[in-house]
């Protein structure tokens, strides 16, 4: 994690038209990407505060009560928003752009509209995070905004993924790489799934209890066919980059795509164990998910095969550090999401924080870790510009990494206590509130953890911003720069 | 490579699958319920209008959801109807009126599907919403005093007619709690959760 394991090997440079190649893609990358990779950090910062807002009042309610607009029915829909589609989907878009770009070996096509999606993406966003504040959202989870807000993000997530996918149909390359797959899968997927949801629930198309089944097939989906594949994407595309090595089996790439394309989309109803559904769909929920043992043992099998015998890179290298963590991560959170749909599991921890703790562990310690990883990767490629601090890359990979450990330990023991408590009629409901207390006391404080790693991250990327653009101050941009005099770029030389 | 056309229809056509599955089929399997004729003539469950349907808006924009939910679990499971959080558990027909649903998946606060029969009191309700802890030693539901308004009035005044009794230390000499419309609509939602009239399916 020192500068000097930034510097690329000259092993790695291949020839010299691929190197003119690759830093020609980058500079068609660089704005857009930057765009969309800049506004997730700082919406990660507007859903930091959120959630440490909704994390406080759970314990201490009477903390900023006076407002409407701060009550904590709101601020937690606002903090899953921010998170989702600020955060996690910018990010997303960004590592999928380049990522698209760098492995189709094209230039990325019409730039200027999609950092004009950037820009519009975040006016969209701040006004559907506004309206959940000022009370205009739908009360459904997931698709809180409000069907305006919905239409104008479905319009602008329409512009990205066209534009990605006729960069990968102009593609220079005879191989489709299984990053690829994973990242066209989540741009066909994800306008489908927002399409039908808000059709059939703002649209009040669906009645009743099919609005739940809808409900949830669209906001695991958010989940399984959106920001999974693009973690396990980027995921499959930096370890071996990072390494130097091809993935351990192309074979089980591919049964690990299309089993997680078939799985899936059909676990979403175990969010309704127990609830007033017909049985078989549930049942069919709770199949779903235990299938989901295939593709999630798969690619653990091959990212695993794929480290072996370079785990020591782990100490030089942040953007693996982080990749590789979240890897791990996804196998275990996967595991627990498999076995938390049986029914018997389910009845103890359904309706309490365990659950809570299972998706922090998901989008946060497998999405989010990845998306740290591949921002420390992208960002100095497209800026030319080196991280600015070791130290405080340190200090961001072990404060989420011990805050999230935190998180998860205490809200996943308070919660299956919960839940055996809830159980037993014996047991007055208010005495269950207060035996929770103190996991959500510890829930704050690791959440604190988590806080001071987001700024030491927004620090370096704020640094590396201002850096860059003192050098477009300086000079005027090269589109297409040297290679040999392009700046040390970090770990695989590409 | 021209099995990516392959790939294409591959990757789209396991998305539809299980929007058929998931979203469509269900639709039209729960489409058809219709509500009960109980045997005074009257049907159940009524659709929401005025004061309720306005107090569901509230239920909602304030998110109640995400800390309530509004379904009892069967016999066996859990321990919903041991805890007198309804007489029968909840079924699809229960919901026909919903849009959206409001089924929620935490139970931070109780369930709240029977709450009218639970808590009948207006001024319980009143009394709870602005201080959760009067009536709930121990909650940690958020106080929703914006829900309500004070009123000074000159001493010797009539008293506001709709003022909430409160206890002492709450309000100033001739101060008055009155509730907002909108918390109004909000018991008035409330109030009318009350499922426990006989289902023909949990017979």
């Amino acid at each position: 994690m020192s500068a000097q394991a930034l510097t690329p090997h000259p092993a790695h440079f291949e020839n010299q038209n691929e190197l003119n190649d690759r830093a020609a893609i980058d500079a068609s990358c660089a704005r857009p990407v930057m765009w969309f990779l800049a506004s997730s950090v700082v919406w990660l910062l507007v859903g930091t505060v959120l959630a440490m807002l909704a994390s406080y009042k759970m314990h201490s309610p009477g903390f900023l009560d006076q407002w409407a607009w701060l009550t904590f029915g709101r601020v937690r829909p606002a903090h899953l928003n921010a998170v989702t589609y600020g955060w996690a989907s910018m990010a997303g878009i960004g590592v999928v752009l380049w990522m698209q770009a760098r492995l189709s070996r094209v230039q990325l096509a019409f730039p200027r509209v999609l950092t004009a999606t950037a820009v519009l993406w975040n006016i969209v966003v701040a006004i559907g995070i506004g309206g959940i504040l000022a009370g205009w959202h739908t009360s459904v989870e997931w698709i809180e905004f409000s069907l305006p807000v919905a239409l104008a993000l479905a319009v602008l997530f329409s512009v990205f993924a066209l534009i990605s996918f006729y960069t990968f149909a102009r593609r220079q390359t005879t191989h489709v790489y299984v990053t690829q797959w994973y990242m066209f899968g989540a741009i066909l997927w994800f306008p489908y799934l927002y399409l039908i949801a808000n059709v059939m629930i703002h649209l009040g198309q669906a009645r009743g209890v099919a609005q739940a089944s809808t409900n949830w097939w669209f906001a695991h989906n958010v989940l399984g066919l959106w920001l999974t594949p693009i973690g396990v994407g980027a995921a499959y595309y930096l370890i071996p980059k990072v390494i130097g090595r091809p993935i351990h089996s192309y074979y089980l790439s591919i049964l690990g795509f299309w089993s997680l394309a078939l799985f899936y989309n059909w676990a979403g109803t175990h969010h309704l164990i127990g609830g007033p559904l017909p049985a078989w769909l549930v049942s069919v929920g709770i199949v779903g998910s235990m299938m989901m043992f295939i593709p999630v043992i798969t690619v653990a099998i091959n990212h695993h095969l794929t480290m072996r015998g370079h785990f020591h890179m782990l100490r030089t290298s942040p953007t693996l550090r982080f990749v590789v963590a979240g890897a791990m991560t996804y196998t275990a959170v996967s595991a627990q999401g498999s076995l938390m749909s049986l029914r018997s599991l389910n009845e103890v921890t359904h309706f309490t924080h365990y659950t809570i703790a299972h998706s922090h562990l998901g989008v946060y310690g497998f999405f989010t870790m990845i998306m740290f990883g591949s921002c420390y990767y992208i960002m100095p490629r497209l800026t030319g510009i080196e991280w600015s601090s070791a130290r405080l890359i340190r200090i961001h990979f072990w404060s989420v990494l011990v805050g999230m450990a935190l998180y998860w330990i205490g809200l996943t023991w308070g919660g299956v206590r919960q839940g055996f408590m809830l159980n037993d009629p014996a047991v007055p409901f208010l005495d269950v509130v207060r035996y929770t207390l103190p996991y959500l006391w510890s829930r704050s404080v690791a959440g604190a953890l988590m806080t001071l790693g987001h700024v030491a991250f927004a620090v370096l990327v704020a640094r590396m911003l201002l850096a860059w653009r003192r050098r477009h101050a300086d000079a005027e941009w090269e589109p297409e720069p040297e290679p040999a005099a392009r700046p040390a770029r970090a770990e695989a030389g590409a | 490579m021209n099995r990516t056309l392959l790939i294409y229809i591959g990757i789209i056509a396991t998305v539809i699958i299980s929007s058929v599955g998931l979203v469509f089929v269900p639709d039209a399997q729960l489409f058809a319920l219709e509500p009960v004729r109980l045997e005074s003539g009257e049907q159940r469950p009524l659709a929401p209008a005025g004061a309720i349907a306005m107090g569901r808006e509230v239920y909602m924009d304030l998110g109640c959801i995400y800390c309530h939910s509004q379904q009892v679990r069967p016999e066996g499971f859990g321990s919903d109807l041991e805890r007198g959080w309804g007489s029968r558990r909840s079924v699809p027909r229960d919901y026909i009126h919903d849009r959206p649903h409001l089924l929620g998946t935490m139970r931070t606060g109780p369930d709240l599907h029977n709450i009218g029969l639970r808590q009948p009191s207006e001024d319980w309700h009143y009394r709870h919403f602005y201080e959760p802890t009067l009536t709930s030693p121990g909650s940690t539901m958020p106080p929703h005093r914006f829900l309500f308004r004070r009123v000074r009035i000159e001493p010797g005044a009539q008293p506001p007619l709709d003022a909430i009794e409160m206890p002492e230390g709450y309000l100033a000499a001739n101060e008055y709690l009155v509730p907002t419309d909108r918390a109004r609509h909000l018991v008035a939602y409330l109030l009318n959760l009350n499922f426990s009239y006989d289902e023909p399916e949990t017979r």
